[in-house]
């Protein structure tokens, strides 16, 4: 499905917006320390290696935040590719050379709405009693 | 849903670990946790473990894993040890050894470990015979995290063929973490996405990770149960006998 923005032009014309995004909260888990340059890194290359250069090339893969210290991160891929960001996501095994993985919280169609659902979650790890701190992503 | 990981290779030496791996897997979402054990292992011990997979709220589940050279061994191990576990997995190394596994209803998982396309012997023969004994796939994802380049290649290859092989006749997959490590571990979800590569659609990939496996796990306990007498015939409540007087 194609979402219409409805920015009705001059003309009268309505502007399809053709690119759909989903935005991914991650939590990478590494032995060492990382930084968001190696995290970006080791997404792409796990995109590179299960689908090739044409996948990457549709993935659409940007690292819009990264928190050090929690290791909370937000990416952004295009909506079509989403399997395939997602499968390469759970087969990062490394980051930098370090023993790591990468778990996906939460996935949504716009920052303001994963940063909702990253807050409920973290209402329910404290009601339990597991406080996990989330990303925050503006 | 209640996702289960049948084949969590805790390490039973290292019991700092094993606490640790246990506490992940409830951590990520796993309800039920099946381990490996040696056919030997002492009744205390697995009294410990389950004690210890009780802590972090997750049922804890025997299995076995034979790895028969022949189909006389593989009798002869399932005569002995099958009342002891609660899964009974099978390392099938020959065609002669699947087939029999396959057909096998003590049998409930069927696994093979190699990358060699020609030693993975699920093909219609076997699937045709596990649709009626009701045995399941049993895929390792560790295998497919741990792997690289050519030999990954080889493996999704493979998996793919075994996969729709499998939905064709109906034979129930079940995907196992296979992990030995604790960062080798996903969440069912992630797992679930991983499996899109050999062409796994997710809620046949949840359902191997959640319905097939915990629903071997209830059937074998049934059968463990004083009560059960045959597939599909269990006492219910028990009579008197006609000798008895009031």
């Amino acid at each position: 499905m194609w979402r219409l923005v409805s920015e009705l032009l001059g003309r009268g014309e309505v502007v399809v917006k053709s690119v759909r995004r989903r935005y991914l909260a991650l939590r990478v888990e590494c032995e060492d320390s990382c930084d968001g340059k190696a995290v970006s890194d080791a997404v792409w290359d796990s995109v590179l290696r299960l689908f090739g250069e044409v996948g990457s090339s549709q993935a659409g893969l940007f690292l819009v935040h990264f928190e050090e210290g929690t290791n909370y991160a937000v990416l952004r891929c295009s909506h079509r590719a989403l399997p395939m960001v997602r499968a390469a996501i759970a087969s990062v095994t490394k980051i930098g050379n370090k023993p790591a993985a990468i778990h996906v919280l939460r996935v949504s169609g716009s920052l303001k709405a994963l940063s909702k659902k990253v807050a409920t979650k973290k209402e329910k790890l404290q009601e339990s009693g597991e406080c996990e701190q989330p990303p925050n992503e503006g | 849903m209640k996702f289960s990981d049948l084949h969590l290779r805790v390490p039973l030496n290292d019991m700092q670990q094993t606490r640790k791996m246990i506490e992940k897997s409830s951590a990520l979402g796993y309800s039920q946790i099946g381990v490996p054990l040696p056919f030997s292992v002492k009744q205390d011990a697995i009294d410990r473990l389950r004690h210890g997979s009780e802590e972090f709220g997750v049922d804890f589940v025997t299995r076995l894993d034979l790895a028969p050279k022949s189909s006389g061994e593989l009798l002869g191990s399932l005569r002995r040890f099958r009342r002891k576990f609660e899964v009974v997995s099978v390392l099938c190394g020959s065609k002669p050894l699947a087939r029999q596994a396959a057909k096998d209803r003590r049998v409930d998982l069927l696994s093979f470990h190699t990358v060699e396309p020609r030693k993975r012997f699920f093909d219609w023969a076997e699937a045709e015979l596990a649709s009626k004994s009701s045995a399941a796939l049993e895929i390792d994802m560790a295998q497919i995290l741990s792997l690289e380049g050519f030999f990954r290649v080889r493996l999704f290859s493979c998996l793919r063929r075994e996969v729709a092989t499998a939905k064709s006749f109906g034979v129930p997959v079940v995907i196992s973490s296979g992990s030995t490590d604790a960062l080798l571990l996903r969440k069912p979800q992630d797992f679930a996405s991983l499996a899109f590569v050999f062409d796994m659609d997710v809620s046949l990939a949840l359902e191997a990770l959640s319905k097939n496996p915990v629903g071997i796990v209830e059937r074998n306990r049934v059968k463990e149960s004083p009560a059960y007498v045959a597939p599909g015939v269990r006492i219910v409540r028990e009579g008197r006998s006609r000798g008895q007087v009031c």
